[in-house]
């Protein structure tokens, strides 16, 4: 394990290959994460938190490269619904990300950045690299693997591909099956940063520049979804009272933006198609598994709408699982995963609660 | 040293459960699988999981009290039921109940049917409109007297003990037992009979299977 630049991280050996889904290999593998609260003797607690796109395996603590701070201190934290005080919790910068995990900034074996020719990527392999670093952590059995949006379809695809090694599974505002609306924002956000200039066929890095115009188009297109309609309303609507074409743009973190990760990790989302490899039947996916299910959804949600949790119950149903959903009511859009929603907080806490009951993890640690 | 304290996400409620719940339960198997479709607060299931240790899930249209179900460490989900049984394959259940739930339904019917498709057995509580004090009152009043106050829920059918039996005999549904109810407790006086109880029981519990 190392600590370069304020990132830490865990560098397998290159024995330990990541075998993709096409068949190709990746080695070595690096991932980069954070750990928060302590692993009980049982071992038994672990929390695996999935981050979202353009996210970070800061979810608990200022990210030390940026600064910024800590992206879900609502929800992780001492006293909070995944309360670190009792819960051990893992977040990994996913595989295809700028964080300190491999993709495409990486060095390769060559000394030069893998760039594009690192091979495609999809989320079973983001989530089987996960897997390699629970197991190096010690953790054979994930208490719980809780994520929204992008992060909920790993965590979905955590409880179908490891049914055994997931006790309870908390999806936010997700979906089986990525839409096609969302594919279409996220290919315009591709297509800005291929026609960019500076992007130079992928090898910017090597020239010493960054896609920048075309990073902040695809960036915004990705924040943009994530906000509840009215916001976007009264965004145009301020751009057209001072008679300009476009939103103002936010530049915030765009200098940590890197824009073949984007690539990488937006085509793996919109790749995802979880019932696929059933038949095209979702039920499928959850067939006799024993993972207790949270679905949670948020009603002015137009990337995620509430329809494709449902029928992400539908399928949990049908497969028998045990299943709880909440349509939480609320302007906040997309984003309310993030934002004071105490309804949802309420719900995830008895949701987490209950479940860490049936895992035996009755006593709770107490407040510092 | 951090204080410890047992965690008790279903917290167990003081108060005697309701009437049909405790007459529902007794029916319930031991560790069976449950779903109470029209789940209201809840009670029922933490009854079901404390009393007969079943595994016990709910559907509740109501957004706010299926959310305290969730928020209460309950399986609920929250959703029309008149739509969502029908995504349940056949047999999931051992056990689906209605506790006083179905006359709200749309088609209950149908419901009964999907019910039937998707349990082994199946539970109804319903209020019993042809009680002799009803009788009465629409006989001296020539009013409808009304539905029993079940806490604001809307009842769309109001059906006679004999009623139901019709209906669940029309869904091809055979009635195994049929416990009559008056004052919140098991048991009418003079209920030997379908027939009696339709004059004395205020409440009835059936036990339904196809």
């Amino acid at each position: 394990m190392q600590a370069a630049g304020g990132v830490r991280s865990l560098a397998f050996d290159s024995k330990a290959k990541l075998h993709l889904a096409n068949g190709e290999t990746i080695a070595p593998l690096t991932i980069a994460f954070e750990t928060y609260g302590a692993l009980n003797s049982e071992r038994s607690n672990a929390v695996l938190v999935c981050h979202g796109l353009n996210g970070d395996q800061f979810v608990a603590s200022p990210n030390s490269v940026t600064g910024r701070p800590a992206w879900w201190p609502r929800i992780v934290g001492p006293g909070k619904p995944i309360d670190t005080n009792r819960f051990f919790v893992i977040c990994a910068n996913v595989l295809g990300g700028a964080m300190g995990t491999t993709g495409p900034t990486s060095i390769a074996s060559d000394g030069q950045p893998y760039g594009l020719r690192l091979p495609p990527i999809a989320i079973p392999d983001m989530v089987r690299a996960q897997c390699m670093l629970t197991e190096a952590l010690g953790v054979e059995t994930l208490f719980l693997a809780i994520g929204a949006g992008f992060g909920g379809m790993q965590a979905l695809q955590w409880a179908s591909a490891y049914p055994k090694r997931v006790f309870a599974c908390a999806t936010i505002a997700a979906a089986a099956r990525q839409s096609a609306h969302n594919i279409a924002l996220m290919e315009l956000g591709r297509q800005a940063i291929m026609a960019d200039p500076d992007w130079r066929q992928g090898g910017y890095l090597a020239h010493g520049v960054r896609p920048q115009k075309g990073g902040s188009v695809a960036r915004m297109a990705a924040r943009i979804a994530g906000q509840p309609a009215a916001d976007v309303r009264a965004r145009f609507n301020e751009a057209r009272a001072m008679e300009r074409f476009a939103f103002a743009a936010d530049s915030e973190g765009l200098e940590r933006f890197d824009a073949n990760s984007f690539l990488y990790v937006s085509r793996a989302i919109d790749a995802f198609d979880l019932a696929a490899d059933f038949g095209g039947a979702l039920a499928n996916a959850f067939k006799n598994a024993e993972t207790r299910h949270g679905v949670f959804a948020f009603s002015s949600d137009w990337r995620y709408p509430p329809d494709e949790s449902r029928a992400i119950v539908r399928a949990l149903m049908a497969a028998g699982a045990e299943a709880s959903f909440v349509e939480i009511k609320t302007d906040n859009g997309h984003d309310s995963y993030l934002s004071e929603e105490p309804e949802f907080e309420a719900a995830l806490t008895g949701f987490v609660d209950a479940a860490a009951a049936a895992r035996g993890l009755a006593l709770q640690g107490g407040r510092s | 040293m951090s204080q410890l304290e047992l965690v008790h996400p279903v917290p167990a409620p003081q108060s005697a459960p309701r009437g049909d719940h405790g007459v529902i339960a007794l029916m319930v198997g031991e560790g069976a699988k449950a779903l109470d479709v029209g789940c209201g607060d809840g009670a029922l299931l933490s009854l079901l999981a404390r009393e007969r240790r079943a595994r016990a899930s709910g559907v509740e249209l109501d957004r706010a009290k299926a959310h305290a179900c969730v928020a209460r460490g309950l399986a609920v989900m929250q959703a029309d039921a008149e739509i969502e049984l029908a995504a349940f394959p056949a047999g999931a259940f051992d056990t689906v109940i209605f506790s006083r739930s179905l006359q709200g339904f749309r088609r209950p019917a149908a419901a009964l049917r999907e019910a039937a498709r998707i349990g082994a057995q199946v539970i109804v509580s319903i209020g019993n409109s042809a009680h002799w004090r009803s009788r009465l009152h629409l006989l001296t009043k020539g009013v409808m007297p009304a539905p029993p106050g079940w806490g604001g829920f809307e009842q769309l059918h109001r059906w006679s003990v004999r009623d139901f039996a019709t209906l669940a005999r029309e869904a091809r549904l055979k009635v195994e037992r049929a416990a009559p109810m008056s004052h919140g407790r098991p048991g009418a006086p003079f209920a030997k009979s379908l027939w009696r109880a339709n004059w004395f029981a205020e409440e009835a519990v059936f036990l339904l299977s196809s």
